[in-house]
């Protein structure tokens, strides 16, 4: 029943001959691989370069917003940065953040494949994410959109003369590859899996990629569609949310909410994977009630799909709808704080250490918490009505977007950093980063809950001299963060060359690609494994290791 | 103190910590019905995160592993799931039937309040009162009075909220939609756009005014613009030529208008209605799919003829059309209108005055 748990020896560890790194060389070999964990790294660049686009944006924004009046930009510029900082975070970074970077790279290890399903469609999924984010930055370079991400009609398709349709088609084309990206992760969960890894010994990193993957397939063809009838709106005047026309204006907020409600799922699963990954290694045990933080990832997959009203309870739907999305978005809360508590009670009897993707583990607990526990705020009607559209808004889905899914996000690259690349990240440094994220985001988005409360609209360029104070702390929690994100890129880069090699395993983790080489070979796996043990069996791995040093001594 | 930081930064600081604030004003019937349930959610939040944080912490400094070294393996247990679905579970459905009741109570006029209506343009709030005051980005009422607002917008999606009052809806294209409140206290509130509506969203604010009765009526009597709401809708409905067939009369070619607002009626199509600002917008923009049971549908549409100002009008003559002598009136003010051009008559009205009068003469 109990397992002593001590880390290898990294000293002794060495770099393995051949790699999925060192297997090809050049340019083409990269660009035209059909390696999943290729692939992975080239969409780690693409995301991260336009995660600092975004982030630059951010940064303008609460510097503009350090004073009451509009004098660092115009009005115009702020609705274009905001609006550029939406796109850019929502569709070229959180979507594709966790699935297409440690999901891509993972997935097909951990269930014990050779490759995704479909490679090509893989490669093709890239490609279709670097024309959406060429088509952004297309935009963003002729003069922006300012639309908001949500791209409210009748604004997008009538009022604005900004590139809408450049950044409509952007959408377009990127939600194909996060459609793709769904489908490949389906067909391999339900087709590759290793001889004896059952759907209850998939690690649960594995079954939130699923959950989301079904969410990824079914919701973004609507987002896809919606925005074609903006674009037939914008161009040719179809009508279809046009009132003059006989069309409904309400239809659009329907239909762009059906996706993307479902998107914030999309985006957060895939880090309650990693979370679930990070806080079962590092205290060395089974995650608590595996059944059941499987089974919350399901359900918050299906109930996701019914809750999209609740963003539109002030727009006159019928009472009795708002009655049930509010019903609806109560009940998607629960599985949630399962997964919370679960977590928490894996820590019970735990043996646990405190390396840096844990501290960014426990930052996701402690700002995800906050960020669903104000999501009830807004899904009780009567308090929504004062609170949508506020900075309370805001700050709710910074808290679960940022705080939770860039923590975990976070927390996935330094856990699996070694694997990836075969060399350890600088833990000091990298403690210090996890620190200064926390700090500094508390500090930013807080205030912004109670300048909410005070009534402060979102998307205000200018704003009432009396939540000064509170806009100044943002500002100064927003450079504290912006450092906590600089760090890593920064320290990491470094450890590419000049970082401890980590050998194998160096967390003792149970996964199948901790029993592989870091970095791994580009087949996985030298033959396919036989799977005979549960997910998280500590048991398993230290006998393992007893007989791998029988053996070997 | 400010003798050990400098000057500009003392200022600064003292200018900050007069205009700061924590809390919002509570200034509606509302407001504290919506601070109740809110510290109710911050409670139920701040337990919730106690909670987390205390496992969190609690495990982590009992089971670290110099304390611990060996782990315990636990492979789950169905009571503790139980226990932590079923008490958040509870909690959040006391939040929901107190955020309903909440709703409903904002969301559901009572029926004397006084009626007002919102137009929402880029970015300018206009507010028309029933006595034909008009205002841009201000609005004055009365305290201890609810008011309904009737509201739409001539463009894209605005918003609008008063945070004191704890009120926000949507003002939308096309349709109308209502909010009410009653405010409390005297004095000067943010009113805010609060739907991103283009470039200068943010300017799109005023002040609402709360004022006692008597300050009330003194403003209104001041800001008089000569004609009310009902007498503008009188004209424009002489002046389209709406009477040539909504005459009243038996043998009419439309229905009868009077005392109609209010009542259920049957459509063409079978189904049943009843006649509220929205109907009558609709009915009037859209006549085709609103034919009254009986009558021919030969209405033509008013699409793009009559501005949201005009049919705000319209809407407040028919609401307050009780019998057919107003009907038969108009036709001699129209008459006066027509030689003597009326101040306010809305402008989309002028053109048709003569081609109406004259049709009228000919019959």
């Amino acid at each position: 029943m109990s397992t002593i748990v001590s880390l290898p020896d990294q000293s002794t560890a060495t770099l393995p001959k051949r790699t999925y790194i060192n297997n090809e060389y050049g340019l083409k070999s990269w660009l035209l691989t059909g390696d999943h964990k290729r692939i992975a790294i080239l969409y780690l660049i693409s995301i991260t370069f336009f995660f600092f686009i975004g982030g630059a944006m951010a940064g303008l924004i609460r510097l503009e917003l350090l004073t009451p009046q509009t004098d660092l930009v115009a009005a115009d510029t702020y609705n274009k940065l905001f609006t550029m900082h939406g796109i850019i975070m929502i569709f070229l970074f959180l979507v594709p953040s966790v699935p297409a970077t440690i999901g891509n790279f993972l997935i097909p290890i951990m269930v014990g494949a050779k490759d995704l399903a479909f490679p090509k469609i893989n490669l093709l999924s890239w490609y279709l994410y670097i024309v959406g984010g060429g088509l952004v930055l297309a935009a963003l370079i002729c003069g922006g959109v300012d639309t908001g991400w949500t791209f409210t009609t009748p604004l997008s398709t009538h009022y604005l003369n900004t590139h809408v349709i450049t950044a409509g088609m952007a959408i377009f084309v990127a939600g194909f590859s996060s459609i793709f990206t769904g489908l490949n992760f389906i067909v391999t969960i339900h087709r590759m899996r290793a001889p004896g890894m059952t759907w209850f010994r998939l690690p649960l990193f594995v079954w939130s990629h699923y959950a989301a993957s079904i969410l990824m397939v079914l919701g973004t063809p609507v987002l896809a569609i919606t925005l074609v009838l903006v674009i037939l709106e914008r161009t040719i005047g179809i009508g279809v949310f046009d009132p003059t026309k006989g069309g409904d204006p309400l239809l659009f907020q329907h239909l762009f909410w059906f996706y993307s409600h479902p998107a914030v799922y999309i985006m957060i699963l895939p880090g309650m994977g990693v979370i679930s990954e990070v806080i079962s290694t590092f205290s060395r045990k089974r995650v608590f009630g595996y059944t059941a933080v499987a089974f919350s990832s399901v359900a918050i997959a299906v109930f996701g799909f019914f809750v999209w009203a609740h963003h539109m309870f002030i727009m006159g739907v019928s009472n009795y709808s708002a009655l049930v999305f509010s019903l609806l978005t109560m009940l998607v809360a629960v599985p949630s704080a399962i997964k919370i508590f679960n977590w928490a009670a894996t820590l019970y009897k735990g043996s646990i250490t405190f390396e840096t993707p844990m501290l960014y583990a426990f930052g996701f607990m402690g700002l995800f918490t906050i960020g669903g526990l104000t999501g009830v705020f807004l899904g009780s009607l009567g308090m929504d009505i004062h609170l949508t559209e506020t900075y309370f808004v805001v700050a709710h889905f910074h808290f679960v977007m940022v705080g939770g899914m860039l923590m975990a996000f976070l927390a996935g690259v330094h856990f699996w950093w070694p694997k990836m690349t075969g060399r350890m990240y600088p833990e000091g440094l990298s403690k210090l980063a996890a620190g200064t994220t926390f700090i500094g985001f508390i500090l930013t988005f807080f205030p912004q809950f109670i300048v909410g409360y005070l009534g402060m609209p979102r998307r205000y360029a200018a704003y009432p001299p009396e939540f000064q104070v509170l806009n100044v702390l943002s500002t100064a929690g927003a450079s504290v963060l912006g450092i906590g994100y600089l760090l890593p890129i920064l320290y990491l880069t470094w450890s590419l060359k000049y970082g401890k090699i980590a050998g194998n395993n160096p967390w003792q983790a149970t996964g199948l690609e901790w029993q592989i080489q870091s970095p791994p070979l580009t087949e996985n796996f030298v033959e396919t494994p036989v799977v005979d043990y549960e997910a998280y069996d500590y048991e398993w791995l230290a006998n393992k290791t007893k007989h791998e040093v029988q053996t070997v001594g | 103190m400010h003798y050990f930081i400098s000057p500009v930064l003392w200022q600064f600081l003292v200018k900050w910590l007069t205009h700061f604030e924590l809390f919002p004003p509570e200034a509606s019937s509302i407001a504290p019905y919506a601070d109740a349930l809110y510290f109710f959610l911050v409670f139920i939040s701040i337990i919730g995160m106690v909670a987390v944080a205390a496992l969190v912490v609690g495990f982590s400094v009992v089971y670290r592993q110099e304390r611990h070294p060996v782990a315990t393996q636990i492979e789950g247990s169905t009571l503790l799931e139980a226990t932590w679905t079923i008490i958040p579970l509870a909690l959040f459905m006391i939040c929901f039937v107190w955020g309903a009741l909440l709703y409903f109570r904002i969301y559901n006029p009572p029926t004397n309040a006084l009626d007002m209506y919102v137009v929402g343009k880029q970015w300018m709030w206009k507010i028309e009162h029933p006595g034909g005051q008009h205002e841009i980005d201000a609005l004055h009422v009365p305290i201890g009075r609810p008011v309904q607002l009737t509201m739409i917008s001539q463009d894209v999606f605005h918003s609008f909220s008063i945070p004191a009052f704890r009120v926000k809806r949507e003002v939308i294209p096309g349709r109308y939609t209502t909010v009410w409140f009653t405010a409390t206290k005297p004095g000067r509130y943010h009113l805010f756009c609060t739907q991103y509506c283009g470039t200068l969203h943010s300017q799109m604010i005023g002040w609402v005014y709360a004022m006692t009765p008597d300050d009330y009526q003194k403003w209104l009597a001041s800001s008089t613009s000569g004609s009310s709401l009902a007498q503008n809708g009188e004209r424009l409905f002489a002046s389209l030529g709406c009477n040539s067939c909504h005459s009243g009369e038996a043998s009419a070619r439309g229905p009868n208008l009077a005392a109609v607002y209010g009542t259920r009626i049957q459509l063409a199509n079978g189904s049943y209605t009843t006649v509220n600002d929205a109907f009558l917008r609709n009915a009037i923009l859209n006549p085709a799919v609103n034919v009254t049971a009986g009558y021919a549908p030969i209405m033509p549409t008013y699409q793009g003829q009559i501005s949201e100002d005009g049919l705000i009008d319209l809407v407040e003559y028919i609401k307050h059309l009780h019998n057919n002598e107003r009907v038969q009136q108009t036709l001699n003010t129209t008459q006066v209108q027509s030689s003597v051009p009326a101040p306010g008559a809305g402008s989309i009205a002028q053109p048709q005055t003569s081609h109406s009068a004259s049709r009228m003469v000919n019959q």
